[in-house]
């Protein structure tokens, strides 16, 4: 039974990191309909920044969180403008270019930093265990849970309390419309791209004191952010949430029952035969396109 | 082509006749073209630049460059310089195969040095054996291969596991948890282990294998506070290793009751993980970057004082480097107006040479002879020699498999 109840955490651990890579993803793809293949690279991006503000400025890595998100979000603005915008009328190319843009940055990351695993320390205050019983949470695990379910909030609050939120939600049911009534959907999208992209710079910032920082950390995880996206739903926030809580525990689940790689078998099994039933994801959102 | 070298190869032809050893693949290989015929020896340096394995084979292409750098500033072999053709395969087996042929056909390298894994070495075997050509291989590698045109510079799983594994039952127990990723190395090195566990009465609690790349290792470690094993004998190679280390050590367990033992952690990845959560626990090779011997102190400080004081040397660019110096004495023993990769091969057979690690021996299956250690991780980031292996130990690729031994003659089956 404890395992059961530790490996509940580790699904809930596990979900809580894809949550904050999906929901810059969801976002993204939710508001403007890009696909933004360089999400990955947004994760990696972030992880160095804390490693580079960890090293030179001696900031710990919860402390450098603001800074990182500032820094991936201006990162993600300036391919907005200068690559994405220009392909708002052809989406399947901007998938192309997303793709080449990815690349573009892990190989400047390789050449300019070097391909070598970057070290970053974990926050000190963080270290050790919270036990109950026979179970047994990582304080840095625990935090990193508040700090999703806390993104997961603001990001709710920005798009429904706030004047650019509303100007999003119009921009999303519809951009001519909105466009008519003096919204700047250019503005709205650029931003919106940026806030995607700093949020996956807080992903990677989170997960450098246990991952491997190089330069192809995010490859692998935004292929998981995209599995979530698609089983909650494509730009819906709630769904989203229940996808990444959901694939995490099923992940969690199924590598206790049989090994890492047949329960990464499983959960695409799974995937397959859901979008088979539901092919807009567990919770389509209700607006046009 | 010169009055000479028509003669040589007419007797040359000659004498295979008389042999009886004439056919026509010998024929045609024998007159393609002549080896360091200019005034400088081509030799092939084949290590990723770029691509995933690039972090580590970018050292090794850096020790064999400096080995080169060193011999050719202390006149060379036979008064010529070692000329290294560098080509980056991109981490991509089939173009390290690609290039191997671009290095052993145009550029008439009489070697190519390169790989770090498996499969990229299975890419170019069949190039080297075609082509007749030399390929030096420094990893350690699962053994189970036995080719004539391969020389191995790596450790093999009785060169890793014969002094460790009776060592981890008298000072840990007897229960094992094994964790690799999913590719040949870990399933032979454990396949080895396990021979060994029953022999000493040990047992395996738990044998699972994670995909490459993989980096989440929360079930993994709760597996492991269920199961108490005394020993996690890891095969993790890489980013997994990093990423299962520092999760180990948030999650608090205790490296002097559950150590990770690794067969493949080396100071690169120790570097990435940080020497905290790398503390207390224990790798197996037959070189450390802390080994006290005045070869390694050389070695060392060479590699700084060219790469940079924070880089590290580990347990495959010390065999990167050597095998660049088995190569030039195996040269030196050869005339120098007829060099060949099998005249090299022959020469190399059975020499010995003092390595960073101790005095190597090359063996006439191709494989080396090695100084087995096991060392614990210290909280710099340098690995403390526990334990060294009282004698040099041999090699045997087939040790898992009774009935099959690697020999100077090849593969013999009993």
């Amino acid at each position: 039974m404890d395992v059961v109840f530790n490996q509940v955490f580790a699904g809930l651990s596990f979900a809580s990191i894809l949550l904050i890579i999906a929901l810059g993803l969801a976002i993204i793809y939710g508001t403007m309909g890009v696909i933004n293949l360089a999400h990955g690279e947004f994760v990696m991006l972030g992880a160095y920044a804390t490693w580079a503000l960890q090293t030179y400025a001696g900031l710990g890595v919860v402390t450098a969180l603001p800074l990182v998100f500032l820094a991936v979000a201006a990162a993600g603005w300036i391919i907005e403008k200068v690559i994405v915008q220009r392909l708002y009328a052809r989406p399947l190319d901007t998938i192309l270019a997303t793709w080449g843009i990815g690349i573009i940055i892990q190989q400047a990351v390789r050449l300019g930093i070097g391909p070598d695993s970057r070290f970053v320390q974990g926050p000190q205050w963080l270290t050790g265990n919270l036990q109950i019983g026979n179970l047994v949470m990582s304080n840095y695990r625990l935090f990193v849970i508040a700090f999703a379910i806390f993104i997961l909030g603001a990001t709710w609050l920005l798009m429904t309390r706030t004047e650019f939120g509303m100007k999003l939600r119009a921009v999303i049911q519809n951009r001519n419309i909105s466009e008519c009534y003096g919204i700047k959907a250019e503005k709205v999208y650029s931003v919106t791209f940026a806030y995607g992209a700093g949020l996956a710079g807080i992903a990677g910032a989170l997960i450098t004191p246990l991952f491997s920082t190089i330069p192809t950390m995010g490859t692998g995880l935004v292929v998981d952010a995209f599995l979530v996206v698609i089983v909650g739903g494509l730009g819906s926030l709630m769904g989203t949430a229940a996808a990444a809580m959901l694939i995490g525990e099923v992940t969690a689940l199924f590598s206790i029952v049989m090994n890492d790689t047949l329960g990464r078998i499983a959960v695409l099994a799974g995937i397959i035969l859901l979008i088979r039933f539901r092919p807009r994801g567990l919770f389509p959102s209700d607006t046009r396109r | 082509m010169k009055r000479r070298d028509f003669l040589g190869r007419v007797g040359a032809a000659g004498t295979m006749g008389l042999t009886g050893a004439l056919s026509v693949p010998a024929l045609l290989s024998g007159s393609r073209h002549a080896y360091a015929a200019g005034d400088d020896i081509p030799i092939g340096v084949l290590f990723s630049l770029t691509g995933a394995v690039a972090v580590v084979e970018h050292t090794l292409h850096d020790a064999a460059l400096m080995a080169i750098a060193e011999i050719n500033a202390d006149g060379g072999v036979h008064g010529k310089q070692l000329r290294p053709i560098v080509e980056d395969p991109a981490s991509d087996p089939a173009t390290y195969a690609d290039r191997a042929r671009r290095l052993m056909i145009r550029d008439k390298c009489v070697s190519v040095f390169g790989s770090y894994t498996s499969s990229s070495r299975q890419a170019v075997l069949p190039i080297a054996e075609q082509r007749n050509n030399l390929y030096w291989y420094p990893t350690l590698y699962e053994g189970r291969e036995c080719s004539r045109n391969i020389m191995y510079g790596g450790a093999l799983a009785n060169q890793q596991q014969d002094i460790l594994i009776p060592w981890l039952i008298e000072n840990f127990g007897k229960k094992f948890y094994m964790i690799g990723n999913n590719y040949v190395y870990p399933k032979e090195e454990n396949n080895y282990c396990r021979i060994l566990l029953n022999e000493l009465g040990g047992e395996v609690v738990h044998e699972e294998y994670v995909p490459m790349g993989h980096s989440d290792f929360s079930s993994v470690i709760n597996r492991i506070r269920a199961e108490q094993p005394d020993v996690i004998f890891s095969t993790l190679v890489g980013d997994s290793d990093v990423a299962f280390s520092r999760q180990y050590h948030a999650a608090e367990l205790n490296p002097d009751k559950m150590p990770i033992v690794s067969l493949t952690r080396s100071e690169v990845e120790v570097k990435a993980i940080g020497g905290e959560a790398a503390a207390g626990h224990f790798s197996s090779a037959p070189y450390f970057m802390g080994h006290e011997s005045p070869e390694n102190e050389r070695f060392v400080e060479n590699y700084r004082s060219r790469y940079g004081g924070d880089q590290v040397t580990h347990f495959v660019s010390e065999a990167a480097y050597f095998q660049i110096y088995q190569f030039k004495a195996a040269l030196e023993k050869l005339d120098p107006d007829n060099i060949t990769p099998i005249g090299i091969r022959d020469a190399a057979m059975g020499m010995t040479m003092k390595a960073p690690q101790g005095e190597i021996l090359i063996d006439d299956n191709l494989h080396t002879h090695l100084w087995p250690k096991v060392a614990q991780w210290q909280a710099d980031g340098q690995a403390k020699v526990i334990l060294q292996s009282e004698e040099r130990v041999t090699p045997k690729p087939y040790a898992a498999y009774p009935g099959q031994e690697c020999t100077g003659e090849g593969l013999v089956k009993a």
